[in-house]
Order: structure tokens, then sequence, then C-alpha cells
């Protein structure tokens, strides 16, 4: 996923092989991750799809089904990775993800203390930032959560830069161990309060540390217990609207050949998530994308 | 920029460059601290060698000895408390029995004269021992609610005892402190829609970023902090000007991320016969000193007319280093931004405001003896490197560049990408990327196409007086991302 491996960067002289981790693009909201397994096929609502047939193609290639259906290979990265893992637990989305990385200010060498692990979703962006050599330690009480996230770093390459501990960080806290060594810690924990105190111990002076919470009740409490270890103490709420652009084609005044006289603007849906075929001859009045909100958000709380 | 790698990146060097908090953010100094370097706060000029060698995250206070004002540190104590005292500041409290009925505002609540403060300074006093006197000669003072004696006191501290806390310039300090106080300059994008831009992008270390920076240099800095002295950050232009990218030189970048950042014209990115010798010729011009007053001017009277709060001072120190036999010229601007963002009565308490809006482009008299740059930041991009990008595609693009045709960058810029490359476009307003994303869609040349608008607000957080802060700006311009894609298709369908 990243390019710390030279023959894993991306570039023009890239194939896809044998053993690669690939996102199968549809739509923007329909994508798989598959590991390239040559004689295996994947089926979906297109067709069958030889994974043969893809290796030795470059990652973004459009690949073909027995049914003439297409998809496009795409190289991995934590974004596409965020949008495809399995849910094993609710997960931070890149408006969160990209807002806690800047504000705990990691760079390439620094040392990062997590809990809890969840689904990995944060974890493999952390992973980004303190590449080639810093670590990323990530905690979870739940075994069986670990060892998921563990097999998910081990197959999207990352299991040199993440190391997954099963440990209870709310009732024990962070391992002594990291006493003062680390550069920030995060917390998406159900009672951050109880983990803070031992979070400062592990930071650095200067050292920075960033609770996520959905509910401002738990970042009341946690803001009560930062004051009394920390300095420099804010909250923010994070959000990502998204839009949708459609074209709408103006017949203005009749002076243009072919628009009907009369005629109401028409807008054709343009949705930005679908990459089939939308080309169409534009004859008559002037052509515009337009863009409005799409519908649906997500809302949430972010506290450093 | 420093030469040697400094042993611990949290305490400050000899030619680190920091940035000032003054008084909780009513004024935020970029600065580089030499023996020499001085800040005037208030009508107080105090030298910065007492922040070498402290952790990043120290505070000081401004006091005044034998031999003049000088900036004290703080213990991490007094800095908790000052952090307390903050808290307070906007909100009623609900504990304490006076109001604020037989209040009368008539000037003459206050019985110590200005001479009677400059008696006390002389013969010793602190700046807390000024403000316990002016709180005991104040007659209204024991009236007041206590929600109103904490602000009194916070005032007062503010103007007779400023502090100034000692920040790491990061790239999110960086953001926060240009988007507050000189917004223009950084083509008003805030500090969550740069992070969502470097994500989006999917930069990281070993990473060969192709960037549009005409937002200052605040992409290219980002950028390069990610990488780490590894990969390259390409920082292109259109023409034969590279744009200007003083930002850049307020992170403490060494040699070996300097080294890894490089400028190159479009032209020879796009261009198979290259004609090295006019670039560099137009390099050497353009990205001397002389341009950049110019450059400060003009985007600072686009901040005067757009925020006409805002109360900007703009200070160039220009350093002459001599290098064996060539002569460099390395600018270290500070900008000196203050804004008056306070109620009426904040005027006369903030030492640090100036109601003017004049540029003062200062040279330093005597330049500061520091250790030589080797490595200059946005050196042009060496023909080696040039086909290696030619050969095997960028692994990203991150474009702001609010003036031009965002459709006609993209158009030519793109087919520089790898394949499955992700991009992410920055514009402060919609309509160009959404025209963007309809091309891009119908000549199909990518993916994953998505315009989002970044929205954050920040909250005060206290017991039963939690609510968004008013201030906030709510607009952070919109991104336009997608992923690449390989252009020979097999057989077309419909
Ligand atoms: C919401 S999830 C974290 C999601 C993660 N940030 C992501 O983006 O995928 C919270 C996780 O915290 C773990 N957790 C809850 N209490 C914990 C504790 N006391 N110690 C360690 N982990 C805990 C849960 O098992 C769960 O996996």
């Amino acid at each position: 996923m990243l390019p710390i491996d030279p023959a894993k960067k991306n570039s023009f002289q890239r194939k896809i092989c044998d053993g690669d981790l690939v996102i199968v693009y549809e739509r923007h909201d329909v994508m798989k991750s598959v590991k390239v397994c040559d004689g295996s096929e994947l089926q979906n609502r297109f067709g069958i799809f030889k994974h043969s047939d893809w290796i030795g193609k470059p990652f973004g290639s459009k690949v073909l089904s027995n049914k003439g259906g297409f998809v496009y290979l795409l190289a991995p990265t934590p974004e596409l990775w965020t949008l495809v893992l399995s849910h094993r637990t609710q997960i931070l989305y890149i408006a969160d993800i990209s807002f806690v990385i800047s504000y705990l200010e990691i760079i390439p060498g620094c040392m990062v203390l997590e809990s809890g692990t969840g689904s990995g979703s944060l974890t493999t962006s952390l992973a980004r930032a303190v590449a080639p050599s810093g670590h990323v330690y990530t905690f979870d009480f739940h075994e069986q959560r670990a060892a998921s996230a563990r097999e998910d770093f081990e197959r999207i390459g990352l299991s040199s830069l993440v190391t997954v501990g099963i440990r209870d960080i709310q009732g024990e806290g962070f391992p002594d161990e990291f006493c003062g060594a680390v550069d920030s810690v995060f917390l998406d924990l159900p009672q951050p309060w109880l983990a803070i105190p031992s979070a400062g111990k592990m930071l650095k002076q200067d050292g920075i540390l960033c609770s996520f919470s959905p509910c401002i009740e738990q970042v009341q409490r946690s803001c009560e217990s930062l004051r009394a270890h920390f300095t420099d103490i804010r909250t923010f709420e994070v959000l990502l609207r998204t839009y949708e652009v459609r074209e709408g084609r103006m017949n203005c005044g009749g002076d243009n050949e072919g628009a009907s006289p009369g005629s109401r603007p028409s807008k054709r849906r343009l949705p930005s998530s679908s990459e089939g075929s939308n080309g169409k001859e534009t004859k008559g009045g002037s052509v515009m994308a337009m863009a409005r909100p799409c519908g649906r958000h997500n809302f949430d709380w972010s506290e450093t | 920029m420093s030469e040697s790698n400094p042993q611990n990146p949290r305490i400050t060097w000899e030619g680190c460059s920091v940035l000032l908090d003054i008084n909780d953010g009513d004024r935020l100094v970029f600065a580089r601290l030499s023996p020499s370097s001085t800040i005037k706060i208030g009508n107080k000029k105090c030298c910065l060698s007492p922040l070498i060698g402290c952790p990043f995250g120290s505070l000081f206070q401004v006091e005044t000895g034998p031999k003049g004002p000088y900036l004290l540190r703080l213990s991490a104590t007094a800095a908790a408390e000052s952090d307390h005292l903050k808290e307070k500041d906007d909100s009623q409290p609900t504990e304490g029995t006076n109001d604020n009925r037989s209040l009368i505002d008539n000037n003459k609540a206050q019985s110590l004269s200005g001479e009677d403060i400059d008696a006390m300074r002389r013969e010793g006093a602190t700046g807390d021992q000024i403000i316990e006197a002016l709180i005991a000669n104040s007659s209204t003072f024991d009236k007041k609610t206590l929600f109103s004696q904490e602000k009194y006191r916070l005032r007062k501290q503010k103007k007779y005892a400023p502090r100034v806390l000692l920040r790491r310039p990061f790239a999110r300090s960086i953001c926060e402190a240009y988007f507050k106080k000189h917004p223009a300059r950084i083509g008003f994008m805030r500090v969550d829609a740069l992070s969502l831009l470097l994500s989006l992008a999917d930069v990281s270390a070993y990473s060969d970023v192709l960037v549009v920076d005409m937002v200052g240099g605040v992409i290219t800095g980002a950028v390069a902090e990610r990488l780490g002295g590894t990969g390259h950050v390409c920082n292109t232009y259109f023409g034969v000007t590279p744009y200007p990218m003083d930002i850049v030189r307020i992170f403490n970048f060494n040699d070996q991320i300097c080294g890894r950042i490089v400028q190159t014209p479009v032209a020879d990115l796009c261009s198979n016969q290259e004609n090295k010798i006019e670039h560099f010729i137009s390099h050497e011009n353009t990205s001397s000193l002389e341009t950049q007053p110019d450059a400060d001017e003009r985007s600072l009277s686009t901040t005067c007319i757009l925020s006409d709060d805002a109360i900007l001072e703009v200070q160039s120190v220009q350093e002459e280093i001599s290098n064996d036999s060539l002569v460099k010229s390395v600018s270290v601007s500070e900008t000196f931004i203050s804004s008056g963002n306070g109620t009426s009565d904040h005027m006369d308490v903030d030492p640090c405001s100036t109601k003017s809006l004049d540029v003062i482009h200062e040279e330093n008299a005597s330049p500061v003896l520091k250790t030589c740059k080797s490595v200059k930041p946005g050196r042009q991009a060496s023909p080696e490197a040039i086909k290696l990008w030619k050969e095997n595609g960028f692994t990203s693009l991150i474009i702001a560049a609010p003036d031009l045709d965002t459709w006609k960058i993209v158009e030519e810029l793109l087919p520089l990408l790898s394949y499955s490359a992700p991009f992410a476009i920055y514009h402060q307003y919609l309509q160009p990327l959404a025209t963007c994303l309809h091309n891009l869609q119908t000549a199909k040349m990518a993916v994953g196409l998505q315009i989002s608008e970044p929205w954050l607000r920040e909250y005060q957080v206290l017991p039963c007086r939690t609510h968004p802060f008013m201030q906030m700006s709510a607009f952070g311009g919109y991104i336009l991302s997608g992923v690449r894609i390989c252009s020979n298709k097999p057989s077309h369908q419909s």
C-alpha cells in the first residue's frame, strides 16, 4: 500500500502481479479489495472476471468480464482501504482521519500510540504518516478484533509499521515501556477519560493527545480530565459535505440552432457514481456542470 | 533549514524557526531565533535569545529588569494557571454574589497613574506585582462580578505582563496562523482543507508529488513535512516565473528535506526536448529576493480589502550570507500579524495592536551571522529527476491555483501521473471544480471523482458552558478528488 517498498511504488512501469492486493472499483460507492491469485475468478453483477486477465496490466486499468461488463483495478491507498475494509466496529472516515493526522503533527519517524484499534481504519493512515522509520502501537482489548486487524495489516503490507497489542487500556493504561517515549496518542474509546492520565505519561514533553468521541457528554468528561494533565485543549467538530454534479442545459433565447424555443432548461443527471458511458452530444444551448450538495453527510466530533 | 540535524527537534536551537503566540493568539509571529534577534511587544523590545534551547510549548512573560525588558520563562504551573484563567474568558460563571448594578464607568476607578506604574517598573516590580497594585488601587474591582474580575485581571496581564508561547512551526500551526491572520495569502485554505488534500493525494514517504502551489508555499511545505526527506515534492509552474513559496522557509526543514523540494516549469515536464539554460536563467532571476516584497504587498492589499478588521504588519528581514565564493541571499520573512478581534476595550489592553494598515519592510541593520544554508528549498529539478518522472509518472498531484483555469491545468498535468495515482484539487469556489469534474468524467480520465466541502467548528467545552465559538469561519473552500485511470482501455463498449 505504501511506496516504502520501491518495487511496490506506483509507476507507469508497475504491473499487477500474482499476489497483489487490488481495489476492484465498480462505482465510487461500490468497491472491494481482492488479492490477485492466478486461476481465481471474481464474480459480480457484471459477470465473471478472471484474475489471469489482470496480471501484467497496469494498476488503473479497466478490465472486462465474460459478459463484457467492466471494473477498474486500483492500487490500494489508506483512503480506499477505509472504504472497503470490513466493519467490525464503527470506524473513522476521511474527514476525521485527515484532521487527526494533522493535529497530532505526525511526521515520518514518529512513535504513535492508539486505542482502540477497532477496524483499523485510522491505523492505516497513522502508519502511512510515520513511515518509513516510525511505528504505530495500537491496542484493543477485544482479542478477535485485534487478531483481525493484525491480519488486515499483514494483507495490506503494513505489518512492519504497526504492532497490535491486546490490552484493556481504560483499565490498565498503556504499557510502561512507552513512558515519555511517544510523540502522539490517539484515543477512540467509550470512556477516554479513564485512559487520559496514562496517555499523558506516555507522551514526550509537548507531545499531543487526541481523543475522538461521538457524543458531547464524552467530550465534556474528557476535557475535565485533560485539564489536569494538559494545556492548550481544543475541541473541534469536523464534517464533510459532498456535492453531486449534474449537467444543465441552458437554452438561451432561441439564437442557438436546434434549441427549441420555450423549452425549459433540462437537467440531465450526471452522477459522479457512474463511470459508464455518459458521452452525449450536446447540440444547441449552452451546457454547464452544476453542483449541489448530496443528501447525506456524516457528523462527527473530534477533540484534540 | 539548519545545517545540522538538531539532536532533539522538540527543543529550540540557534537558527531555529519558531511561531510566537503572543497573549493567547492576539498576535502570531514567525521568527528565527538568534542571539541578536528581537521582538517588539507593545513598546518593549525584547531579545529572543532566552528562547534558545527551550522546549517548544514553553511560556514566557515580558518582565522589566535593570537592563530593560526581557522574556522570562514561566514554570509549568504558571502556564497551567494561565490556561485556567483563559477558560473563564468569555462566559458567565454561575457562582459569586456580585453583580454589576453599582458600577459606574467614569475613568476615575483607577487611582494608579501611568507615571506611578513607570516608577514601580524602575524600582524593579514584576508584571504580576503591577497587576496586583492595579487591582488594589481599583475602586471598582471589588464590586465587579467574579467573572469581570477575571476579565479585568486578564486584560491587565495582557497589557502589563504580556505572555509569549513558543510553538513549533508545523504545517498545522502555520496554516492555522495564516488562516487566522492573513487568509488571502494561502488562498483562504483552512487547516482541515489542507489536511484533506494531503490525505486524498496519499502523500507519504517516498512519494513523488506534483504540486501547483499558488498559495504561498503552504502546500509545498506541508507535503515536504510528510515526505520527511524522502521522495520529492515537485513544485511546478506555468510560464517562466516560479510561484513564490516563502512559507516553506518557516518550517524547520533540514538540508535533507530542503533537497527534496524542487521547482520545474510545466513545459519541462511535458516537453521531450528540454531547454535547460533558458529556464535556469529565468529561475535565478525570479527566485531572487527582490521579487518578494512585491509579492507580499500584492497579497496584503487583497487581505486588507477582504478582511477589514485585520491589522497587519509584515516585516521582511533580509540576510546576506556569504558562502565561500558565491553570495546567496536568504530571506527570512517574518510575518507579524495582529488582529483587533475583541471588544472595544480590547484596543487599550492589547499592547501589540497597532491601528494601521501599513506594511513595514524592515531591513535588518545587523545581519545575523549563522551557519550557511547549504541546501535551499526549491532548486530546479535535475534533468535526471525529470527523466525519471517522465518514465514512471508522479505518484500524486495537488493543485491550489485560485487564479488559473482548473480544467486547463488538470488536462495538462493529469497525463504526468502514474495510472491509479490519486489527485486532489483545492478551490475557493465550487464552479471551476464542478466543470472540471464533468470534463474528467466525460473524457474518462479518472474515477472516484468527488467534490467535498470540509466543514469545521471549534467548541468551548466547559462544565455547563459548552458552545461553539462564534467567530469560526464557515468557509473553507472545496476539494475535487479522484484517481487517474489507465487510458489504453480494452475495446470500447457502451
Ligand atoms: C469505535 S472502535 C475504534 C475504531 C477505530 N478508530 C477505526 O477507525 O477503525 C472502539 C474500539 O475500542 C475498543 N475498546 C473499548 N474499550 C476498550 C478498552 N478498555 N481497552 C482497549 N480497547 C477498548 C473496542 O473493542 C473497539 O474495537
